[in-house]
């Protein structure tokens, strides 16, 4: 067993008095890629959003912790300067804000004193942006705003890079994206993986064949029902998710 | 008001500071036909300015006050505590160094000498009542371009200053215009000649230091045919927590084919009562572009205006207002297309957090005479909070079915979904605020120079501070 970066116990997350999460427990340790399926509605995002600390959700019961600090009392920035990553289903755009801008501002919060010179960030950034075949132009464009679907999973993928998480929550990130694009944020992913917690929800098998999960988790109304290894993801898609109901 | 309320109703305000008050010489408060004529004996001013400053003073006691904007707090305005003059200093200095002391302090903290050796082509900064330095680069003075503070101008160009004093407003125009041309003191008067383009900004610094002081600048800008000028003005005052009046007229005129741009960040400290006449007139092809910041301030009333005489001209007009707690910006836009082929733009945005009130009042008139005109119009409110107000009053007068009009409006709010982005990246909720507030304005901020952009971001990356939570 190595270090535990993230761990939930018996979780129970409502939003304006329904329930959405049921009772979910589930372990994630330093250098493991965890895959969540499940349909549409199953819960999925809830669970990204209520570990990173959204606040229309209510946990009501249960615990979370990010390496054994319980994160119950910590505000969503400071979860970020932990450590912790989300790479959102539905990325905000922020009107007027440039992406260089947001970028170097959100790597000076998360890093902090380490943040790196702004020589070197761009140096940093750059080399990110080239990799993720990100055109410079992106730089003074608006956070978000008028980006396609691919765009702004790149520009997810890109800030997990420089923030450089050690735990990645990534949710949907491989919808939408094209087939190159699929490959460099599997790269991506990959080469965060081996220093980080890796949470990844995805439809999809053809990102699982990129980034090779340790274990994959059905999420069926609120609850894991079933875990297994890679091979399940495959299984998955051949059979659907019908045969797992109770 | 208490030490706290103090604090309270100006916010963290940064130029807040305030230098013992040297006069040399003060007038005692209130207002009548006499302190008029002595404002004008003082300066040596020529017989037919005295004539035309008893005339607006009787026009200003005449006057109803305006019924609209807000008018509980412009009844709290009490004309007879006020200064109406305050000389600190012998006179308009043309070398930094022998500007005095204290004043010269003032300035420094604000940044004004170092901004002028970088960026500037001329710069005047007024203190009080008057002008207490000015310059301008050789290169624009050898090209004949004439930027003075306005006692200057009228004492060494009155032949220019005759012929176009109050006549874009007049002082009949409202009562504070009225108030203005009576008492009017400082300001800056620019003449650019034909076909000359001054690329760099020339700059205004005004700063009221003492307590119930009105400041009324006047200020005068002629662009002669084909020329062009980029004027930009900044405001400051300490805090005090008696009130202050800032009223002040500015006239632009651009002949065929000029380019004037004004731009402004008002950033008085919020118990300025700020009430400001600006217009201007443009002639064929010629454009005129008000870009105008309000930020500080207890009551701002400001709409800058534009006449379209000429066909083709053109209007810009970008503003933006932050109003916070107990602050009230009522800004806009007035654009008269009266010639054919006319165009104008007017994009405002504002901002209202803790109680603070932002109301848009425009106007947009086409005349009958006024053919294939076109005109857009666009106001977004964005509201920090549920107990602060964003209204807009829009009228408009269309005398000619050729024009093609656009109205947008929008009010929003910072959205959840936005600030959660922002906040899993690192940032608290305040720099978060920051942020999305500043993404806001960046259509205005893009516009001004450089140093103000980054000096508005950050007054709005500390507003938000604070009162968050
Ligand atoms: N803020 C909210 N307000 C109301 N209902 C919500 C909210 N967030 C989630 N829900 C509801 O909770 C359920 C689970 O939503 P969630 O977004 O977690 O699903 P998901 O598994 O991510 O689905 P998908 O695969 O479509 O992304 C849905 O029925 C959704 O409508
Ligand atoms: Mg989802």
């Amino acid at each position: 067993m190595g270090d535990e970066v993230l761990s939930i116990d018996g979780l129970h997350v409502s939003v304006d008095g329904t329930e959405i999460i049921k009772g979910l427990s589930l372990t994630i340790n330093i250098g493991e890629i965890h895959a969540i399926m499940g349909r549409n509605g199953a819960g999925k995002s809830t669970l990204a959003n209520v570990v990173m600390g959204h606040p229309a959700y209510e946990i009501t019961a249960g615990t979370i912790a990010f390496k054994g600090v319980d994160l119950d009392e910590m505000e969503v920035f400071e979860r970020a300067r932990a450590g912790m990553f989300l790479s959102f289903q539905y990325p905000a755009s922020i009107p007027g804000v440039q992406v260089g801008t947001f970028l170097r501002k959100s790597v000076s919060s998360v890093r902090g004193n380490s943040a790196p010179s702004a020589r070197d960030f761009r140096k940093e950034l750059m080399g990110h942006m080239d990799s993720l075949n990100m055109d410079k132009s992106f730089l003074s464009r608006y956070v978000n705003d008028g980006f396609s679907g691919g765009e702004k999973k790149r520009l997810e993928i890109l800030q997990m890079l420089l923030l450089n998480p050690s735990l990645a929550l990534l949710d949907e990130t491989d919808s939408g994206l094209d087939i190159d694009a699929l490959r460099v944020v599997a790269d991506g992913i990959n080469s965060i993986a081996p220093e980080a917690g890796c949470l990844l929800i995805t439809h999809y098998q053809r990102l699982l064949e990129h980034v090779k999960p340790d274990f994959v988790h059905v999420m069926i109304d609120g609850r894991i029902v079933r875990t297994g290894s890679a091979e399940l993801a495959g299984e998955l898609e051949a059979k659907g998710y019908d045969w797992l109901e109770a | 008001m208490s030490g706290d309320t103090a604090r309270d109703a100006v916010g963290d305000y940064q130029y807040g500071f305030h230098d013992p008050e040297n006069a040399t010489i003060r007038f005692d408060k209130g207002l009548s036909e006499q302190v008029v004529r002595d404002i004008s004996e003082l300066k040596n001013e020529p017989e037919w300015m005295t004539e035309i400053r008893i005339k607006a003073y009787r026009r200003f006691i005449e006057m109803p006050m305006p019924t609209w904007g807000n008018c509980d707090m412009l009844n709290q305005i009490d004309f007879d505590a006020v200064t109406y003059f305050l000389r600190s200093s012998k006179g308009t200095e043309n070398d930094w160094d022998d500007v005095p002391d204290d004043i010269k302090n003032t300035f420094e903290r604000l940044g004004i000498p170092e901004a002028e050796q970088k960026w500037l082509g001329g710069v005047t900064a007024q203190y009080e009542s008057e002008a207490v330095y000015h310059s301008i680069r050789e290169d624009l003075e050898e090209q004949g371009v004439l930027f003075l503070d306005m006692d200057s101008g009228l004492r060494e160009y009155p032949e220019i200053v005759k012929k176009y004093f109050a006549t874009v407003v007049p002082a009949s125009d409202n009562k504070f215009s009225a108030l203005n041309t009576a008492v009017w003191s400082g300001g800056s008067f620019i003449y650019v000649p034909k076909g000359v383009h001054v690329a760099m900004p020339v700059q205004a610094y005004f700063r009221i230091n003492a307590k119930n002081m009105g400041q009324f600048e006047r200020t005068l800008i002629i662009a002669d045919e084909g020329s062009s000028i980029n004027y930009v003005e900044g405001c400051t005052a300490p805090t005090y927590s008696t009130e202050s009046l800032h009223s002040a007229v500015v006239e632009l005129i651009a002949m065929d084919g000029a380019k004037i741009r004004y731009s402004t960040v008002q950033n008085w400290s919020a118990n300025v009562y700020n009430l400001v006449t600006k217009r201007g007139v443009a002639y064929a092809d010629a454009t005129i572009e008000w870009v105008d910041g309000n930020i500080g301030s207890k009551l701002t009333m400001k709409y800058p205006s534009v006449l379209l005489k000429g066909e083709g001209s053109h209007a810009e007009v970008i503003s933006v207002a932050y109003a916070g707690k107990g602050q009230h910006q009522d800004a806009g836009a007035k654009v008269h297309h009266l010639a054919p082929n006319t165009t104008s733009n007017i994009l405002s945005k504002s901002i209202s957090k803790n109680g603070g009130r932002s109301s848009y009042r425009g106007m947009l008139q086409v005349t009958p005479k006024a053919h294939g005109c076109r005109s857009k119009v666009v106001c977004d409110a964005l509201m920090l909070d549920s107990e602060s107000q964003s209204d807009t009053y829009p009228t408009m007068e269309v005398g000619n079915s050729s024009a093609d009009l656009e109205h947008e409006a929008s009010v929003s709010k910072v959205s959840n979904d936005q600030l959660f982005y922002l906040m899993s990246r690192g940032h608290s909720e305040a720099e978060a605020m920051g942020m999305i507030v500043n993404g806001f304005f960046e259509p205005f901020t893009r516009e001004l120079p450089m140093e103000y952009a980054v000096e508005l971001n950050r007054l709005l990356e500390l507003e938000m501070e604070g009162a968050i939570g």
